[in-house]
């Protein structure tokens, strides 16, 4: 699972970067997306993965699962999904002064 | 009341933030007068901390009493007060400008204005580091929407540059909490530090990593080279106030490097010591070289001061890359004025820009402007302090650096660099001040400035700032006392450690 996960991180994280380097608004905005996908995944992970335990720890059971990851990444997602919000509003708002959704506001054509 | 000094900072623009929103605009007169009394008091607020702590004790809060390493705390030391202090004083200045012109451009300045100030007092108190992430994106979000206050082609575009390369920064700090928590299991700064002492040497190379990705996402709020460019556009296209406002953006990535690489990372580290050593001081006089380079190339006035910024963040950074006592104390003076010295710049360059007409702050011959002899003197004043000039603050400041300098081994990089970059910074100011005011031509009768003629509005906080560096020049014997114990402070970390991690256990 460890190496699923790992993966699923890096695929992320390479769409992402790839896609935030596009010329275009829309790609960018998606790619940012992604990384912040892959920067929640990766922080919820570095709790390391457990399965079946509880987060608070009471008699009678052995190993817990680390609480604080999840509280983190609840926060991040919350202030991602704002910047999401953001910048789709600033990349139309762009759309719209620059007369394209060309990064640099220069149609290449 | 004096236990609970410390998180009045945070609440207080917080609070008057949201009281702002939920007026509406009904009340002008309410709205600036709130938005004002919130400054004021912060600066009163700024000062008592600055006495709590001049002594040397660490004031550390503990939120919702959870004691440190558990729960949130607030730490304020002199550092941390000598930067709330810094802050409200300028956010003053760019407010009483702000009020007669930009206010109108849009809706929710003052409230956006004192959310900013909100994530910039609390970043600057923090002691935890996912705390710290927080209040970056508090501040840098208030940021976005105060860059593109009162929209404009150039400025949207420039925003969108601004909040995309932060969204990368941002993930980036993420990753960097991610792994210093998967590897130290804290994220309290002074816990990290400890935790770190003690590392076992397999994990030295992925927490150096961690640390390595935290100081890349500094360098790039700090605008240190290569990670500058998205700086001197964003700078120069957005409202004067706002870009005064910002003089403060940068050193809170340079602080953040302080504060980080002098606590955690510091000589106290074991394996992990000294992390950025190697590349601070290169990068920093690379970003001076730079800077200056943009200052004297640039077509437009705003864009000069905008790489003005860059280089004088590459100063202050020098200054802190040295390392030693008293290069941190003469970074921490240098820091003040340079926040101080190009605020005041940009906030000028608007006043002339807006009595030039169509030619605006471009660097070409332009008609004679009113008040020109006003403006003229008080664009001396500026340049003089930038370009670093006795007896003003700027050549303290660059004095101070140099000598700390004398016994490092950098010395001939440091000396020749800082030199040449005043010579370069003193060679173009020279010459935009003479294209501006004494190659003008005289006035277009058909050009309509006679429109703008109250200026001692826009006078007041140029001359209040100014006013500030000449105020570090005559107080600099005290200040500079102050702000060498405060280097102490820093270079010994186990008192913040003791401090932080002792509230609550007795």
């Amino acid at each position: 699972m460890e190496a699923l996960i790992s993966l699923i991180i890096g695929v992320l994280t390479a769409c992402g970067v790839y896609l935030s380097l596009r010329g275009r608004t829309f790609p960018v905005v998606l790619g940012l997306t992604l990384l912040s996908y892959a920067a929640n995944l990766f922080l919820l992970v570095m709790g390391r993965l457990v399965i079946g335990t509880p987060p608070i720890i009471v008699d009678g059971t052995n190993g817990y699962t680390d609480p604080l990851p999840q509280a983190l990444v609840l926060t991040a997602i919350v202030i991602s999904f704002a910047m999401t919000a953001f910048v789709i509003v600033l990349a139309l708002k762009t759309y719209k002064e620059l007369g394209n959704d060309h990064v640099d506001g220069i149609h290449k054509p | 009341m004096m236990t609970h000094l410390i998180i009045f900072p945070v609440l207080l623009p917080l609070a008057a933030g949201i009281i702002l929103l939920l007026l509406r605009q009904r009340n002008q007169l309410l709205e600036r007068g709130l938005s004002i009394i919130s400054i004021v008091t912060q600066i009163f607020l700024a000062f008592q901390i600055l006495s709590a702590v001049s002594h040397g004790d660490i004031l550390v809060y503990a939120l919702g009493d959870w004691s440190a390493p558990y729960g949130i705390i607030l730490v304020a030391d002199r550092l941390a007060a000598w930067m709330l202090l810094i802050t409200a004083l300028l956010s003053l200045f760019a407010m009483f400008y702000a009020i007669p012109i930009t206010e109108q451009a849009g809706r929710h300045f003052h409230v956006l204005f004192q959310l900013q100030l909100f994530g910039l007092n609390g970043a600057f108190l923090t002691g935890d580091l996912f705390n710290l992430f927080v209040f970056f994106e508090i501040l840098l979000i208030a940021s976005y929407s105060l860059l593109l206050h009162g929209g404009g082609r150039l400025r949207t575009k420039a925003g969108l540059h601004f909040v995309v390369i932060n969204l990368v920064g941002s993930t980036l700090f993420l990753f960097a909490v991610g792994i210093l928590y998967g590897t130290l299991g804290t994220l309290n700064m002074a816990d990290l530090a400890i935790k770190l002492a003690h590392l076992p040497a397999e994990d030295v190379a992925l927490v150096q990593v961690a640390g390595l990705l935290l100081f890349s996402v500094f360098a790039l709020k700090a605008a240190l080279v290569p990670l500058h460019l998205w700086l001197p556009s964003a700078y120069a296209h957005t409202s004067a106030p706002i870009a005064a406002l910002f003089a403060i953006m940068t050193k809170v990535g340079a602080y953040s490097i302080l504060r980080i690489y002098t606590l955690i990372f510091g000589a106290e580290a074991g394996l992990s010591a000294h992390l950025i050593e190697g590349w601070l001081l290169p990068l920093a006089l690379i970003t001076l070289l730079v800077g200056m380079l943009g200052v004297v190339a640039s077509t437009h006035l705003r864009q000069q001061i905008a790489f003005l910024v860059v280089a004088s963040v590459g100063t202050l950074l020098t200054a802190f890359g040295l390392n030693t006592q008293a290069s941190i104390a003469a970074g921490l003076f240098y820091l003040p004025h340079s926040t101080f010295a190009t605020a005041a710049f940009f906030l000028l360059a608007n006043s002339i820009a807006i009595r030039r007409a169509e030619w605006e702050d471009r660097l070409d011959v332009g008609p004679v402007i009113p008040h020109a002899r006003l403006l003229g003197g008080l664009f001396f004043v500026a340049a003089m302090l930038l370009a670093g000039l006795p007896p003003l603050s700027g050549f303290i400041g660059k004095f101070m650096i140099l000598h700390a300098s004398l016994a490092h081994s950098a010395l001939p990089w440091v000396m020749s660099v800082v030199l040449i970059t005043s010579l370069l910074s003193l060679i173009a100011l020279a010459r935009t001040g003479s294209l501006l005011f004494y190659r003008a031509q005289p006035p277009n009768p058909l050009s309509n400035t006679a429109s703008i003629t109250t200026i001692y509005q826009e006078l007041l906080p140029i001359i209040s700032l100014l006013s500030l560096c000449m105020i570090l020049v005559i107080w600099g014997g005290t200040i500079t006392q102050f702000l060498h114990f405060t280097a102490e402070q820093l270079l010994q970390p186990s008192r913040y450690i003791e401090a932080v991690l002792l509230t609550g256990r007795n």
